[in-house]
């Protein structure tokens, strides 16, 4: 009888323990909020996990600890859950232009960090100069050159309000194609002249050349290149701002007397994957937040020894009375680990420890002058959006 | 596309096609920071050929689920970066147009 009595008390233990469960909201929860979970890693191991450490040969340590079960021997819980990343992910602007940015993205996974800077470069649409039709070219520059050069021009154009080209490229229409016209000449007599991209003229009501067409009848109006609907410029959601060309004095060709270049450019939608010039961004990059330790305290000429040892001034020295003099470090964001401080020997290495922490990234994006860099850096992120929509899809 | 055993569907390989590092990466670190994955990874098959292989193994649930949730995830987590983000440059645009007014 005994034993029966022992085994329901345990089968009622085990539901009140579910009740609880069921009252603390997930089970997760639950077993976080027991007293007898440490939800902190020990001193050193939460340096090795957050830090980066530069020695003289190598860096070390550089790895993510990714794997939520990472420390389940020591029983600290390494998931990463929503609420807690909302809580400590921090941006902080440093510097924003019209085609520059620099921002700190604090409390996030290199993954992620690195997913919008590959996106960034490579994934982000912007139009640029695809089709280039040459009436007349004897300049010294070759056709292909020319087009090429073309092409890497950026240009003023918000690609969001444009379609992708249809494969085959006949289609061409106000929704996916601005057509350039470039016709300059230098006339014998004349000094030689410089084709900037300001002779590149917009032509909103599309193409004026006429295309060679044998079986069309002779009353109705010449083909051109493109099939524009209406003007561009008529169009309600194209902004005030004409579409234009972003530098205008960025050379395209030289000319001598005698010589012309008429040509029509026509520019479509794309991404960076395809060709570099549809890339937004001329850099994306991020670099990890330098973190300099002085691990013992470096005095008098020793600290000025580390002071001239650093090429772009991170150390200081400060008076600590009595005519002694020590080291600290002042600008440690400046560092570029050169790890010039720590040459010279392993009490180098002990005195000073050079880190760089994990989770911090110093973003910078230049953009090209299609969109400007906070909204290059949104759209890189929608993308990111849209690729796991599409994995939902796809498994639903 | 999902290569699975009927018998165990805890346990599997999804095939994502045009897909390359930038979502993978991203995913399978999601994915590790799910307790109830035991082990992901991803892997390109080959350079020239635009597809990934993400493997997932859970505890016990259906690997597919627990991928969804993994961009689900993802997603909720990019779009609290956008926000973030947008807050930032609000404020950056806000304190430097006054400092702007200052100086004039
Ligand atoms: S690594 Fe180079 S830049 Fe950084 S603190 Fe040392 S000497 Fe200065």
């Amino acid at each position: 009888m005994s034993e029966v009595d022992d085994s329901m008390s345990e089968v009622e233990e085990q539901e009140e323990l579910q009740r609880k469960k069921e009252e603390n909201g997930s089970g997760l929860d639950y077993i976080l909020s027991l007293e007898s979970v440490p939800s902190k890693l020990p001193p050193r191991l939460e340096e090795l996990k957050t830090r980066v450490f530069c020695k003289s040969d190598a860096p070390v340590h550089t790895d993510t600890i990714q794997y939520s079960g990472a420390y389940a021997a020591l029983r600290v819980d390494n998931s990463l859950r929503l609420d807690n990343f909302c809580q400590n992910f921090k941006i902080e602007l440093i510097r924003l232009t019209d085609d520059d940015m620099e921002f700190d993205m604090i409390g996030i996974d290199p993954a992620l960090a690195n997913a919008f800077r590959r996106i960034l470069i490579s994934e982000v649409p912007t139009m640029a100069i695809e089709r280039v039709y040459i009436a007349n070219n004897t300049s010294v520059i070759q056709d292909e050159v020319l087009s090429h050069r073309l092409g890497l021009i950026p240009i003023r154009a918000d690609p969001r309000l444009f379609e992708y080209p249809d494969t085959t490229g006949t289609d061409k229409n106000e929704k996916n194609t601005i057509v350039f016209k470039l016709h300059v000449r230098c006339e014998v007599g004349q000094p030689r002249i410089t084709v900037k991209t300001r002779e590149l003229e917009w032509l909103p009501h599309g193409s004026e050349l006429h295309s060679e067409d044998n079986n069309r009848d002779a009353s109705s109006k010449p083909r051109t290149f493109t099939s524009f609907n209406c003007s561009q410029d008529s169009l309600p959601e194209f902004p005030k701002s004409p579409i234009g060309i972003k530098d205008s004095d960025i050379i395209i060709a030289k000319l001598g007397p005698g010589q012309e270049i008429e040509l029509e450019a026509h520019a479509v939608k794309g991404i960076g994957k395809t060709h570099a010039k549809w890339s937004p961004v001329a850099t994306a990059w991020y670099r990890m937040l330098p973190e300099v330790v002085l691990l013992e305290e470096v005095k008098d000429e020793l600290a000025e020894e580390l002071k001239n040892k650093c090429p772009v001034g991170v150390f200081d020295i400060e008076d600590i009375g009595k005519g002694k003099r020590r080291a600290t470090v002042a600008r440690p964001r400046a560092c570029t680990l050169c790890r010039e401080c720590i040459r010279g020997g392993k009490e180098w290495e002990d005195r000073v420890s050079l880190r760089r922490v994990k989770d911090h990234f110093i973003f910078t994006i230049e953009s090209t002058g299609a969109l400007p860099p906070e909204e290059l850096f949104t759209e890189a992120v929608k993308i990111l959006e849209d690729k796991c929509e599409r994995v939902i899809m796809e498994l639903s | 596309m999902e290569h699975v055993s009927y018998s165990d569907q805890s346990k599997s390989t999804f095939s994502l096609a045009d897909e390359d590092h930038t979502l993978a990466n991203a995913v399978r670190f999601t994915l590790n920071q799910d307790p109830r994955v035991t082990f992901s990874g991803y892997s390109i098959p080959h350079p020239s050929e635009n597809r990934v292989n993400i493997r997932v193994q859970t505890t016990g649930d259906p690997a597919r689920e627990v991928l969804k949730d993994a961009c689900q995830d993802l997603m909720l987590t990019c779009q609290h970066v956008r926000s973030t983000l947008d807050k930032a440059v609000s404020d950056f645009k806000l304190n430097n147009t006054g400092k702007d007014m200052d100086t004039k």
